[in-house]
């Protein structure tokens, strides 16, 4: 083998891995991303069935029910919409009412979520990012205890 | 008077580390040894004020002075001392001191270790080194300064975060710096190189043991925080693809790159001008680590500062050295004199390829962290990507490289012979093949991907005591003169092998959690049973418990296989009662290499609690798999061929690197 032939076979290699490396996060990206939304934008969503989507807000006040078995509904409010979520198993130590919840799962046919996620952050100033962000768009939250803990 | 002496402590050493930036520099010009060596004094120096300052921060921990504001928000009289003192880094401020105190030593080790360095170089290394540091002591004092008091000063602390209140705290994060900075050193090394225009097989030689040894850190760091978050966060999960961990987990990945490309650069001259490149990227990936995880544009645990301004001044410093090395690099790469010639098949080749797929991997991963940070930038649209998204892309990635992984160190320099290298690994192909099959037969309808999983596992561990064997002539020559010659390997094979078979134990770890895991959502009473993968777990109930600063409600969990108790756990939930926040303490029984998790819920409105039970299978092998690669790393560093500071070969070149068997 020629040096050259040799180099070509390493561009080759190099062009094949990196090919491959792409399609596999292209394919990747149209089957496995999950987009978030608010209760209120989630009314105005065209989904597919056993879509997967990530819903965020505040609990609403006195909807935890925890009845039967582990089974725990509750409902996720942005103060315009509410969407009811129906979540089994343990929910995250920061889960509270009237505090902010990111949950993933898929949207049955009668409008109740059907959450396999709750996700948690591991602070006391619970406020996920993407809630913040979206109840700050609707002008309902300013920053409270996030930004005075920081001072 | 203790944080003001170490607010001046900072600025010494800024000030030092400035004088290290340019005075060795100016020798270079001058061509003056004297002025170039002010570089090594400058390095003791801003290493002992550096740790002057971490000194006095940590004193001010453990005495509790809350006129320090710093203190006073994240720590608490009642605290156990361990906590106090690793709550010095449990927060944004004091993590960059010791961010900075881990870089100072790594300098000041350069400047120990670095007298068979040419003269010029070390000077060249230090002062980049000290560029580093200039940039974050200023970040430190200018807007992460831990020593500002509060007047008056507050009766009590706010108390740390609960979640950090663990020994966790103390291994995890100096380990991942340790980590993180060590690369600090190579990338000090490429960006000399590159300034002096010179680049050879000593500086790979040079490179090779600091990179080890940062890879180390980084492995065990990760390793560390990995189980911490299991037991912690009570989910069960050892690794959330979450962009934190990615953040951490690049770095790794480009590292390991390194430290093979490093290998053909100093045996065989070749693969230069990558190599450096890999030394320049791999500490840029640590910078963007630390800024994705510290500019509080992802929150998390580890995002304490939601500060727009630092986050602005972290992205200053990591586009300032990622575009400055990089167009450094843009300059002066093609004046460097390419390598040696190899075939596609020999141990250069093997090593490419090994290169080719972790690169792409640390890709994959990098777009799947940054794509929704940048889309948000961009479309204002949230998505997040999640564990699917990298399972479908570094999975397939990691497959063809574990696969070939056990081939490359039988593989010959320059010209090798695939044929000849697979009759060599017959034995154990036959041996992960029966394991497949076994698997598939045994547990009928286990996934054929696991079962394909498991064996890779013994592929690997396999392959790597193969090597071991041929080396050392077993079965072919008496059984005495085996042992002779095992003792007598360089510990690099040691660090080889130990390292490849971890992968493997890693392997079969991850694999069997993922595929044979079982877990039980439960509504419990009181006396309730629970069976588990052959396990029963009976729930004797619930009692209070008030420990230093917290309070539990403890459940009692017996734990017993075929009618005999095997242990007992007791799961909690726990309020901290300075910060009323509440955690979950998971009850975890050991049956190695497997676990029974158990994890406490809410009571539920009809009486007794709901119950999070796990069955993790082999879980333990994920973690004893990176120790060992972790001790395979440290043997590594014993070999006195490669041990820091002596890197000057002892025997000629020809005996260095011991054939690949006969």
């Amino acid at each position: 083998m020629t040096r050259k032939q040799r180099r070509l076979v390493l561009i080759g290699a190099a062009g094949t891995t990196l090919a491959l490396a792409a399609a596999l996060v292209l394919t990747a990206f149209q089957q496995t991303i999950v987009f978030f939304n608010t209760p209120s934008e989630l009314a105005t969503q065209d989904l597919s069935p056993q879509q997967r989507i990530r819903l965020g807000g505040i609990v609403a006040e006195g909807s935890v029910v925890r009845g039967r078995g582990t089974e725990v509904s509750f409902a996720v409010t942005d103060q315009i919409a509410t969407v009811d979520v129906v979540y089994e198993g343990i929910l995250p130590d920061l889960f509270r009412e009237g505090q902010g919840v990111v949950t993933e799962g898929i949207l049955d046919t009668e409008g109740v979520f059907m959450a396999d996620t709750v996700l948690a952050k591991h602070d006391e100033n619970y406020m996920p990012k993407e809630v913040a962000d979206a109840l700050k768009e609707q002008g309902l939250w300013q920053h409270g205890k996030l930004e005075s803990s920081q001072q | 008077m203790i944080p003001e002496t170490g607010h001046y402590a900072l600025i010494i050493a800024l000030v030092l580390a400035v004088i290290q930036g340019s005075l060795p520099l100016y020798g270079v010009r001058r061509n003056d040894v004297a002025i170039m060596r002010t570089g090594i004094t400058a390095a003791f120096g801003q290493l002992l004020f550096v740790a002057l300052a971490f000194g006095l921060l940590t004193t001010a921990y453990i005495q509790s002075d809350f006129s320090v504001q710093n203190v006073y928000e994240n720590s608490h009289s009642a605290k156990p001392l361990l906590y106090k003192i690793t709550g010095v880094w449990g927060n944004h401020e004091g993590s960059l001191v010791l961010w900075v105190l881990i870089l100072a030593l790594f300098g000041g080790l350069v400047a120990i270790y670095g007298n068979n360095l040419p003269e010029r170089f070390r000077a060249t290394v230090l002062a980049v080194q000290a560029w580093v540091s200039i940039a974050f002591l200023l970040f430190i004092i200018k807007t992460s300064n831990p020593f500002l008091r509060l007047d008056p000063a507050p009766g009590e602390g706010r108390d740390l975060n609960p979640l950090l209140q663990d020994v966790g705290l103390a291994l995890h994060p100096p380990l991942l710096y340790a980590g993180y900075v060590g690369f600090s050193i190579s990338f000090s090394f490429a960006v000399a190189a590159l300034i002096q225009g010179r680049l050879d097989a000593a500086w790979a030689r040079w490179v090779r043991p600091w990179t080890l040894a940062a890879w180390a850190f980084l492995t065990m760091g990760i390793a560390i925080g990995s189980y911490w978050a299991y037991y912690e966060l009570g989910w069960g999960g050892w690794w959330f693809w979450d962009p934190v961990e990615n953040a951490s987990f690049m770095p790794w990945l480009l590292g390991t790159a390194l430290l093979h490309s490093a290998i053909v650069m100093e045996k065989r001259d070749a693969l230069k001008i990558w190599t450096v490149l890999l030394a320049i990227l791999t500490f840029s990936l640590s910078l963007l680590g630390t800024f994705l995880v510290r500019s509080g544009v992802l929150t998390s645990v580890h995002a304490f500062a939601v500060d727009p301004e630092r986050g602005l001044y972290i992205l200053v410093i990591l586009v300032l050295f990622t575009g400055g090395s990089l167009a450094l690099f843009a300059l002066r790469a093609n004046q460097l004199k390419a390598g040696g010639v190899f075939a596609p098949i020999s141990r250069e080749g093997a090593l490419v390829f090994n290169n080719l797929l972790l690169t792409a991997s640390c890709g994959v991963v990098f777009v799947g962290t940054l794509y929704p940070l940048a889309l948000e930038a961009v479309t204002g649209e949230k998505i997040s990507v999640g564990a699917p998204f990298f399972n479908a892309t570094f999975g397939p990635l990691m497959v063809p490289l574990l696969l070939a992984l056990p081939f490359g160190p039988f593989l010959a320099w320059k010209r090798a012979d695939l044929a000849g290298t697979a009759e060599r690994l017959y034995a154990v192909m036959g041996i992960s093949f029966a394991t497949f099959l076994l698997i598939v037969w045994l547990r009928d309808g286990a996934p054929v991907l696991a079962a394909f999983g498991l064996a890779l596992g013994i592929w690997l561990i396999g392959g790597a005591i193969t090597e071991l064997a041929f080396r050392v002539k077993l079965f072919k020559v008496d059984l005495s003169e085996s042992v002779r010659r095992f003792i007598n390997l360089p510990r690099a094979s040691y660090g080889t092998a130990l390292g490849h078979s971890g992968v493997g134990v890693m392997v079969l770890g991850v694999v069997a959690v993922m595929s044979f895991e079982q877990e039980k959502i439960l509504a419990m009473q009181p006396g309730d049973t629970a069976d588990i993968a052959g396990y029963t777990v009976k729930f004797d109930g619930v009692r209070p418990y008030v420990g230093d600063n917290y309070r539990d409600i403890v459940g009692h969990f017996v734990i017993s296989r075929n009618g005999r108790i095997i242990a007992e756990v007791d799961p909690a939930k726990r309020v901290y009662i300075a910060s009323g926040m509440p955690t979950t303490e998971a009850g975890i029984t050991t049956v190695f290499p497997s676990q029974v998790y158990v994890s406490l819920g809410d009571p539920l409105d009809a009486g007794g609690f709901s119950v999070n039970l796990y069955h993790k299978p082999l879980v333990i092998l994920i973690w004893l798999g990176a120790l060992i690669m972790t001790i395979g790393a440290v043997v590594s560093l014993t070999d006195r061929r490669l041990r820091v500071g002596a890197p000057k070969r002892a025997a000629p070149r020809g005996a260095a690197m011991p054939a690949p068997a006969e």
